[in-house]
């Protein structure tokens, strides 16, 4: 399945709903797209993967990408994923320790912006 | 023993493609149906990663990916590239992931191998018996049919 991005505001939040397959052909079009949401002035980006049919590690560093480029400009940045394979995938990589992952994008986008503090 | 073979240029675009004969010749295998998520990633993460390889090098070369059953199901993922880039095959640490010094190219090749390695119980990394080049080999078990 060809990959899908949409954007919408959920308050203070930019929220990039991903669907499909995001792989090492469909990546640089993500990682394209989150670019121009920080240089937009997006500073509270959550990246929806609820939609997400496959993920491989061009993908997982594309959101690496994104997750240092908002860091460095005192953002926040945090996924919404459920899927238990997806999740796996996280836990494998050890990047559940790096990305905050939430349940929904009600969760995601009432925490406080201060909860996922900047390391700059 | 049934045996497909795919070779294809070293092109993002026909990683996906190897992945869905992958999937497909595994199915057909006996795969377990709750392992073929992972036998699609393992498959993607090799080609990506033979892909990659061969456009580090500019070799233009074909990626080859050999599926094989019988008591089990093998696939192996071959690459032309110099047998010392396999060398950067490393599992990063979490708190090196987010590390700011960390490129995006050692970043996912460090994740690819963490995922291959994950995935994939059974998995060799070796060099091929001729010229130059690595074989990526990973085996999953199939049921009785």
């Amino acid at each position: 399945m060809e990959l899908s991005l949409t954007t919408r505001t959920v308050g203070e939040h930019t929220v990039l709903d991903v669907g499909g397959e995001v792989d090492v052909y469909t990546a640089p079009r993500l990682r394209e797209r989150l670019v121009e949401l920080v240089d937009g002035g997006s500073r509270h980006v959550v990246v929806d993967l609820a939609r997400v049919d496959f993920l491989d590690s061009t993908g997982l560093g594309v959101l690496v990408g994104a997750l240092k480029r908002l860091r460095a400009a005192s953002g926040t940045f945090g996924l919404v994923c459920a899927k238990e394979p997806l999740l796996k995938i996280f836990r494998i990589t050890a990047l559940d320790q790096v990305f905050p992952i939430y349940p929904s994008i009600e969760a995601a986008t009432s925490t406080s912006s201060g909860d996922n503090p900047p390391t700059a | 023993m049934a045996t497909v073979r795919l070779s294809f240029s070293p092109a993002p675009v026909h990683v996906r493609t190897a992945r869905l004969v992958g999937v497909a010749v595994a199915r057909r295998a006996g795969v377990a149906e709750e392992l073929l998520d992972e036998v699609r990633l393992a498959i993607g993460e090799a080609c990506t990663r033979a892909v990659a390889l061969h456009n580090q090098y500019r070799i233009p070369d074909l990626v080859m990916v050999e599926m094989s059953d019988s008591d089990s199901y093998m696939v192996r993922v071959i690459d032309r590239a110099p047998i010392e880039a396999s060398i950067g095959l490393t599992k990063l640490p979490p708190d090196e992931l987010a590390d700011e010094s960390l490129t995006d190219e050692a970043l996912t090749t460090g994740v690819g191998f963490a995922l291959l390695a994950g995935f994939v119980d059974d998995l060799q990394v070796r060099p091929v018996d001729e010229g130059a080049g690595t074989e990526v080999r990973m085996v999953w078990p199939v049921g009785r049919r």
